[in-house]
């Protein structure tokens, strides 16, 4: 069996990945604090809205610096938990990511109050897909390239396709390099002449389909963008290899529910494809069933006494029910576990309740680890 | 209650990732269609390789296929409803051949912010129109979008609004302000929020309550609490259950009772901050039966 340490053995950034809804915020948490009380000093970035993160670690608001979690807190929450190392936090502010970096890169303040004053560029977050991707990874980036920490968890945002993640650098350095359709949008010049008829007809035909004055605003747009253009897609590059680092592991997290497991699958394909390197499949809110409830038909006769006939029953199916929703979720991990050739996936039982506070996050950090205490 | 529902043209199914949308939306449709209205299931920037709710192996991405009597289904991909838009648009001939390879074109498409949305939506337009522009295709009665997750959604409710805003003039500024026309007009046009009874599920569903108020001025329509589990115990019967705690079973059986109380208390808080009474469905061990999952529907909506 490998263990989450040996998994997570020379990785400095550790990326957290799968759908919606499988508790991918609450694992990272969790792996962050768990790394943190074994000695490490980790920073956890997230970039969920419902700030899930910042309620679980008790912090008030997280900023775009990743902020330290009072040691003290998770000594009252956990007085038995020495922690060992540091735990820092950060919620990922998307679009101050991204003005931080066009300023970062702009060449003179014309430029940069250009950009950032364009409509356009305004509208970028919520138009481009996997901006907010681009952002999660470029913090990353920094925060490696600054070398502050020994571990990086990034929570990825929830994106419906795995792809607006994974292929967020290369989107966004296409976006960027439209600078060459401000060649089409003067076509009196001799470039225009010289790229011919068929350029022309696109020309006319954007002008028609989408109005003249978006048309303008785009121009007005590459326009500034032009002397940013190089440090960006440099920026970019660096992001994207970043991605395939031998310091830098995916971790997928599903639940075995049929739209997590598709995602996980469809998930870890484009890994490969990519060349990116997969750490390990979580297979979270499985249901679990112990030997020890017995089976429904005799639990009926067994507390029939103690409970009465009706009640009796209504345990015995909620334990069937329980079967049945165990016997489902071992075949949905089983096919997990084949799909990605992953013969040992770390399995988290519904836990009961929400994870909301440290003591949660430790006891799921110990069924991550694999803590034989934590099982059952 | 529900034949108000399935008197509108579009009904689009949008809440929290991963709390059950497009399998609610199919299920939504198989009512409408039992009820003996043309309806047609869109699933919006879907993969087509990800198995989708209905079985429809083999079909190409942006057909029509029909699945069941009066159901049909589409899945919507903007590339796709770009090209339709330029054949659409520009007389037959060798010049939408030259836009659609052109990188250029693509990339420009790409580039113009909300220009994905914006198709999206038009296609939806389209599909929920008497007088269909698809050639040979004829009208639905009712259209069941599978939307995106809640901030995506209703990014693609907008982006008509917007558009006809950022455009000024011209035949995009045109069209949006038609196509926004239907998606604000609560006649034609309902938001079914689906949640789960979580605290993030209903939290995002009180979101999405305010951003579609402010995007569209749509009210949420109805809200379906989805993957419900049995709620059995009374507090009676659980005093007695606390007793017996020591046997593994009633232990187990007391957890269930725990989260079933939890479930209880989102359920209501789900009532108060969208001010609707949940539909509710229940989860199903065996994956969700459209059939079953239909009757469970048709029965909450009518209530």
């Amino acid at each position: 069996m490998t263990s989450l340490a040996q998994r997570l053995e020379g990785k400095r950034v550790v990326i957290v990945a799968g759908s919606g809804g499988v508790g991918k915020t609450t694992a990272s948490a969790a792996l962050a604090l768990g790394l943190a009380v074994g000695g490490a000093r980790v920073a956890v970035v997230t970039i969920d809205p419902a700030k899930r993160l910042a309620e679980s670690l008790g912090l008030e608001q997280l900023g775009n610096e990743p902020r330290r979690v009072q040691t003290e807190l998770l000594q009252a929450a956990a007085p038995d938990t020495k922690m060992r190392g540091e735990l820092w936090a950060m919620m990922l502010d998307p679009k101050a990511t991204f003005d931080e970096l066009m300023v970062r890169l702009s060449p003179d303040a014309q430029t940069r109050d250009e950009v950032l004053g364009n409509r356009i560029y305004r509208e970028l977050s919520s138009a481009v897909a996997g901006t907010q991707e681009f952002s999660a990874i470029a913090k990353l980036y920094e925060l490696h390239h600054e070398g502050g920490f020994d571990v990086l968890v990034l929570d990825t945002p929830p994106s419906r396709n795995a792809l607006d993640f994974l292929d967020a650098p290369d989107r966004l350095t296409d976006f960027f390099e439209g600078r060459a359709l401000k060649v089409l949008l003067t076509p009196t010049g001799i470039a225009g002449r010289l790229l011919g008829a068929g350029t022309s007809v696109v020309f006319g035909v954007l002008k028609r389909i989408t109005g003249v004055d978006l048309l303008g605003d785009i121009a007005v747009f590459f326009r500034s963008l032009g002397g940013l253009v190089d440090g960006f897609k440099e920026r970019a590059a660096g992001v994207k290899a970043l991605l395939s680092d031998p310091v830098t592991t995916f971790l997928i997290v599903a639940s075995p529910e049929r739209e997590p497991a598709a995602e996980a699958i469809f998930f870890h394909d484009k890994l490969r494809e990519a060349e990116m390197p997969f750490g390990g499949l979580i297979v979270n809110r499985a249901h679990v069933v112990g030997a020890e409830l017995g089976q429904p038909e005799a639990l009926c006769a067994e507390l029939d006494s103690a409970l009465g006939t009706s009640l009796a029953n209504k345990v015995a199916d909620s334990v069937a029910d329980l079967q049945r929703l165990a016997a489902r979720d071992a075949v949905s991990i089983a096919h997990l576990s084949d799909e990605l050739d992953e013969p040992d996936p770390i399995v988290v039982p519904m836990l009961d309740g929400d994870v909301t506070d440290v003591e949660g996050l430790l006891a799921l950090y110990r069924h991550l680890a694999g803590d034989g205490a934590a099982r059952g | 209650m529900c034949s108000d529902l399935l008197a509108k043209r579009l009904l689009v199914v949008t809440g929290k990732g991963g709390v059950g949308k497009t399998t609610v939306a199919a299920a939504l449709g198989l009512v409408a269609a039992r009820a003996g209205k043309r309806t047609i299931v869109a699933e919006v920037a879907r993969r087509s390789d990800v198995t989708s709710a209905f079985d429809r192996e083999g079909s190409r991405p942006f057909e029509e296929v029909q699945l069941a009597r009066e159901l049909f289904h589409i899945s919507i991909d903007p590339q796709d409803a770009l090209e339709e838009y330029l054949r659409d648009q520009l007389p037959p001939g060798p010049l939408v051949d030259i836009l659609k390879r052109s990188r250029m074109f693509g990339l420009l498409a790409a580039a113009t912010p909300g220009m994905r949305e914006l198709l999206t939506v038009g296609k939806l337009w389209e599909l929920a129109q008497l007088d269909r522009r698809t050639p040979g295709a004829d009208a639905y009665d009712l259209v069941v979008v599978d939307a995106p997750a809640t901030g995506h959604g209703v990014a693609i409710l907008k982006a008509p609004r917007t558009f006809a805003a950022a455009a000024g003039s011209g035949p995009v500024a045109r069209q949006g302000t038609i196509i926004d026309a239907t998606i604000s007009d609560p006649a034609q046009t309902a938001v079914v929020a689906v949640a789960r009874a979580e605290e993030l599920a209903v939290t995002e569903t009180a979101l999405l309550r305010s951003a579609l108020h402010e995007a569209v001025g749509l009210e949420l329509e109805r809200v379906v609490a989805n993957a419900l589990e049995p709620d059995r115990f009374t507090p009676r019967e659980a005093a007695l259950l606390e007793s017996q705690r020591a046997h593994p079973a009633v232990a187990r059986a007391l957890s269930d009772h725990r989260r079933a109380l939890r479930q209880r208390a989102q359920l209501a808080r789900l009532r108060k901050l969208t001010g609707h009474k949940p539909a509710r469905l229940a989860l199903h061990a065996g994956g969700a039966d459209l059939e079953l999952l239909a009757d469970e529907l048709e029965a909450q909506l009518a209530a």
